[in-house]
């Protein structure tokens, strides 16, 4: 006889997943006057974190643990949100407004958030599963990886996007010797103009990494099921006691794939962050979104999880907040900030403004005329400035950007 | 330790002890003070943990990056002498005691 079904525990409303944009979902719930209760619910055993750091100060040992926290342990009890954590949500039975947890545990719910964030993608190559060989998701990723660069001589990186390079500049730091593999032709070929890509080739080769454009990784080689060295199509072997691979995410839209809600890749969510069902939102790494009658996008930022969370509980109490603002996003390698604000994809037109030379300039960039996306080294201003101007559309021609004379930031306001 | 007082805008008031080696904003988000978002996580990347620093403090703590020096020109409430970025400001056993008025706006 099956075991009855324990009666489910009233959630009020529930979160799945404390990333950022989880944790941002329960906060803004309160912060909109619901009084109900509020379950927020983690499969890693670490209260909320900053996750960003992960590649950066924590790998370059900056920060602890501890300081990576995003609320402290009483905040959430003075907020009165159930911070559950070392658990996932299983199922969702969307007509009975139930979910399961994998701890065996049902709790009812008016509203829930999906917050699930993404995985990383796996190596498609044999030895992939060797010893040695990391993806970084994680603070427990983040600190097997120290461990192994602790240990490592040779470290190569398969991917030349921001996780890779940025764990590159980590390596370098604590001297070891760095391969970067890249399988585009030029660093960061998604997101940056190629100028910028050949900056940041030319930035890592300063440091000492050895980076190799358009190397196509066929096989990772090891010996008693340790990683031993990285093999690309063209024949080449490079020997390696740690590899790190930073190739993209994939989407955690299991739970709502199979709970019937509409996914591509990710949840398909609007403006609101709402679903295909209305008493379901979503936020953050795992949702795509469909916007101006544009493809559906999906943004990996911090910015999208904690605007996207916001919108969600608003969505949830029956109102609505759209997300709107230009997307933003960081990368810190060495000592060079880059800032980026809108999606360069599409440009016909880029003007830089500063000097390379001194590693202090920004990369406008323009579609039909319009400008669509700035790219900021080392000039946080022109980010700053770019936010306003991308935000509130101020109509901004190539010829202003070229003369260093024009204060943009005049312009803004 | 270090004991920072948080004013916000408002007027009100909240005390945080803030262990030595953290940055203020990490003591102040952890901690839920109003006022404070530290979106970025402290990678001085949005000027959304911006504070005023007691008059008496200004002494007590080193001088801002050229970063920071450019993030504060853009903070979205007024920027004045005694402008920092609490990111930026790593707590000493020298910084007990000092007051931090918070701006009325971070973005």
């Amino acid at each position: 006889m099956a075991p009855a079904m324990a009666e489910p525990e009233t959630g009020g409303m529930v979160v799945a997943g404390a990333g950022q944009g989880g944790l941002q979902v329960a906060e803004s719930l309160r912060a909109e006057g619901y009084t109900g209760p509020i379950t927020l619910i983690g499969d890693e055993t670490q209260p909320p974190y900053h996750r960003p750091p992960l590649s950066k100060a924590l790998l370059n040992g900056e920060v602890t643990d501890a300081q990576l926290g995003i609320r402290g342990l009483d905040f959430f009890e003075r907020q009165r949100i159930t911070l559950l954590t070392g658990v996932r949500v299983s199922s969702i039975d969307r007509a009975a407004q139930v979910v399961r947890l994998d701890d065996g545990r049902c709790l009812s719910y008016d509203g829930l958030a999906l917050a699930t964030g993404s995985r990383v993608r796996p190596l498609p190559v044999p030895g992939a599963e060797l010893e040695g060989v990391f993806g970084l998701r994680t603070l427990d990723d983040a600190h097997r990886i120290g461990a192994a660069l602790d240990a490592a001589e040779r470290v190569v990186v398969i991917g030349g996007g921001f996780i890779g390079l940025e764990v590159a500049a980590s390596a370098r730091k604590r001297g070891r010797t760095v391969t970067v593999l890249e399988a585009a032709p030029r660093l960061m070929a998604r997101v940056v103009a190629p100028f910028v890509s050949d900056f940041y080739a030319d930035l890592h080769r300063s440091h000492g990494v050895d980076v190799v454009l358009g190397a196509q990784v066929v096989a990772l080689e090891g010996s008693g099921g340790t990683v031993t060295a990285v093999r690309t199509a063209d024949g080449t072997v490079y020997p390696a006691d740690a590899v790190v691979a930073g190739i993209g995410i994939i989407a955690n839209d299991d739970l709502a794939v199979a709970a019937g809600l509409a996914c591509d890749r990710g949840i398909i969510v609007d403006d609101c962050a709402r679903t295909s069902d209305p008493r379901i939102t979503a936020v953050g790494d795992c949702t795509v979104r469909i916007a101006d009658g544009a493809a559906p996008r999906r943004l990996e930022s911090v910015q999208n999880a904690v605007e996207q969370g916001k919108a969600a509980a608003a969505a949830l109490l029956g109102r609505e907040r759209p997300f709107t603002a230009a997307p933003w996003f960081w990368s810190d390698q060495y000592d060079v900030k880059l800032q980026m604000v809108g999606l360069s994809s599409g440009h016909d037109r880029i003007v830089v403004r500063g000097s390379p030379a001194e590693r202090r300039f920004s990369v406008f960039y323009f579609r039909d005329g319009a400008l669509i996306a700035i790219d900021s080294v080392n000039r946080p201003p022109d980010h700053m400035t770019g936010r306003k101007l991308l935000d509130k559309r101020v109509p901004v021609t190539p010829e202003q950007v070229a003369d260093e004379s024009v204060q943009l930031a005049a312009l803004a306001r | 330790m270090a004991k920072i007082t948080f004013i916000s805008h408002d007027g009100a008031e909240q005390v945080v002890e803030i262990p030595t080696g953290w940055t203020v904003m990490q003591g102040a988000v952890q901690n839920g003070v109003d006022g404070i978002e530290g979106e970025c996580g402290g990678s001085c990347a949005c000027a959304t943990c911006h504070c005023y620093v007691d008059e008496t403090f200004a002494g007590t703590l080193p001088a801002p990056s050229q970063t920071e020096e450019e993030m504060l020109e853009c903070t979205s409430s007024e920027r004045k002498p005694n402008s920092r970025l609490s990111c930026q400001i790593k707590v000493t056993p020298e910084l007990d005691g000092m007051t931090l008025h918070l701006p009325e706006t971070q973005s």
